[in-house]
């Protein structure tokens, strides 16, 4: 496993909001986790990032990337791993970019902190652009000048040119239109093949998972419930539960989508 | 994709102050209007007719003048030119100003920001303090200060500052709160940016709209207040040329010597107008839920 989660508990003084047995995302593996809000889909993200604690969690259990533990690491080897080896996308591609840098900026600040002299910074950020077929003049504009579509890509691009090894993608298609959601899907498609990336794909559109993931985990009030191959949970779901979140998805059904 | 770029063209794009200024014509008069008063005080020996007289020369002979081509402003009960003593004013009034101001933000700003962005005691304690010095009118608090210290400008700066800076804490307070909760702080988390790197490159600059329409409007405040103070004997002293203290000199000759109140006092009546809409002008450009320009 590239990244493995084992008896992970995450709770809120007494309240218990994640508690996972055993969950994890296998080198170039697509892994949906799917559930309704409030489930714990991205409290999981915000633990795997080591940002539980900052947001008043107390978690216990271990996460490990290629064998090595996370939990109890301190602040600043955690940020080493942050960014760097594991990089997250969320929800709001534009607000996810500071208004007042531009977009190169942002790739040549990021790549420096974790390490990249500067000449090889703004080579790799423009690399990068390319990867995700965007042109590398973008690196030039402010993030209002971008459409949605388009900071969603950066933002992936940034990952590239980290050459994170897991990306963490918290509802990444959820803001974006049909069209330019089915482009992100095949963008990080490719990336699994071509950057050797493994994707925990966070997401409530179980559409959108059955034409990516290829294991998907579903998530009921912090616990996974059921999970498997794509193909199978969402052919033949064995929870009740699994099969409620199905009937919730407009007509077009998983049995056609699969 | 990179034909389906959305480039706002009316959004202003970076570097068309000219395409701003004429869509604003309000704000552009202010600032060729505040540029012009800073000119003036910059370039005051230059162009004042009796540089000597901004200090404690005296004329036994020219004293009382009404305006004339000789003296624009009249003379003083010593003789000297009020000419060239408002426009050293510009001088003095200015400079206040500038020190309140930036002082006020260099301790108000990053108190502000922290207690912000990190919420909790630190905000408690922080806003708790501010709360104290705001509880007070600002005229009435820097009055008290001044009034235990020596007057003189320098003190009346101090006096005005100590009462200015929990404006700005409390502004760039709730600015940074508002920042700290958007989703690129949390991108720049997950980057893996340390908590004060983050607040200082990110928290920071994107909370600094506020503050600069906040400065910018405060210059005539700033000037209004040390005028009060030199105008009620705790600020500037003779023969500093200060605009409040050549009003309270005035005042005693209004009835027959008019000029000796009026030109000091419209003065400071101009500047402190011409920075209020220079702070509504920046405001109008820079807030962005305001339309701005053509409708």
């Amino acid at each position: 496993m590239k990244l493995a989660l084992r008896e992970l508990r995450i709770a809120f003084g007494g309240r218990v909001v994640v508690d996972i047995d055993a969950f994890g995302v296998d080198e170039q593996e697509i892994v949906g986790l799917v559930g309704e809000s409030g489930s714990g889909k991205s409290m999981t993200a915000l633990a795997v990032l080591g940002l539980a604690g900052a947001a008043g969690a107390s978690l216990s259990g271990s996460i490990t990337l290629d064998g090595r533990e996370l939990v109890g690491l301190d602040e600043r080897q955690l940020r080493d791993v942050r960014g760097r080896r594991i990089a997250a996308i969320f929800q709001s591609p534009l607000s996810s970019f500071s208004p007042v840098f531009r977009v190169g900026d942002v790739f040549v600040r990021a790549l420096r902190l974790h390490g990249v002299p500067r000449g090889e910074a703004t080579a790799r950020a423009e690399h990068a652009l390319r990867e995700v077929l965007l042109e590398p003049d973008l690196l030039r504009r402010y993030p209002h000048q971008l459409s949605g579509g388009q900071a969603q890509r950066i933002a992936i691009a940034l990952a590239v040119a980290l050459r994170s090894e897991v990306l963490l993608a918290d509802e990444p298609t959820s803001a974006l239109d049909v069209t330019v959601q089915a482009e992100i899907i095949e963008l990080l498609r490719m990336l699994r093949e071509r950057e050797r990336m493994s994707v925990l794909f966070i997401s409530h559109d179980l559409a959108v998972v059955a034409q990516l993931c290829d294991r998907v985990a579903v998530m009921r009030a912090g616990r996974i419930v059921e999970s498997g191959a794509t193909r199978d949970v969402l052919r033949q779901p064995a929870e009740a539960y699994t099969r409620e979140l199905l009937a919730a998805v407009p007509r077009i059904g998983a049995g056609r989508a699969a | 994709m990179s034909d389906t770029v959305l480039v706002d063209s009316d959004l202003a794009p970076p570097g068309s102050v000219v395409t701003l200024l004429r869509r604003n014509p309000l704000l552009a008069a202010a600032a060729a209007l505040g540029l012009l008063l800073v000119l003036l005080a910059l370039f005051a020996p230059l162009i004042a007719p009796h540089p000597a007289d901004a200090g404690s020369a005296t004329h036994p002979l020219d004293t009382f003048l009404p305006p004339s081509l000789h003296h624009l402003f009249g003379t003083d009960p010593v003789g000297r030119d009020m000419f060239s003593r408002v426009l050293y004013g510009t001088r003095i009034s200015l400079a206040v100003a500038a020190v309140v101001i930036a002082l006020s933000i260099v301790v108000g700003v990053p108190l502000g920001v922290a207690a912000g962005a990190l919420g909790g005691v630190v905000d408690t304690v922080l806003m708790r303090i501010t709360d104290i010095f705001l509880a007070f009118p600002a005229l009435l608090l820097a009055l008290a200060f001044a009034s235990v210290l020596t007057p003189s400008v320098t003190n009346a700066t101090i006096a005005i500052s100590v009462t200015w800076w929990p404006w700005y804490a409390r502004l760039a307070r709730g600015q940074a709160a508002s920042v700290a909760g958007r989703p690129f702080i949390a991108s720049c988390r997950a980057l893996g940016l340390s908590p004060a790197r983050t607040l200082l490159r990110h928290v920071l600059p994107n909370s600094l709209t506020p503050i600069i329409v906040q400065a910018s409007a405060d210059v005539g405040g700033v000037i209004l207040t040390a005028a009060a103070l030199s105008f009620l004997g705790v600020g500037a002293q003779d023969p500093t040329p200060e605009w409040g203290l050549l009003v309270n000199q005035g005042q005693a000759y209004f009835t027959t010597q008019w000029w000796l109140v009026t030109f000091p006092g419209a003065a400071i009546l101009l500047t402190a107008l011409v920075f209020n809409l220079l702070g509504d002008g920046l405001r109008d450009v820079l807030d962005p839920r305001r339309v701005v320009g053509r409708a």
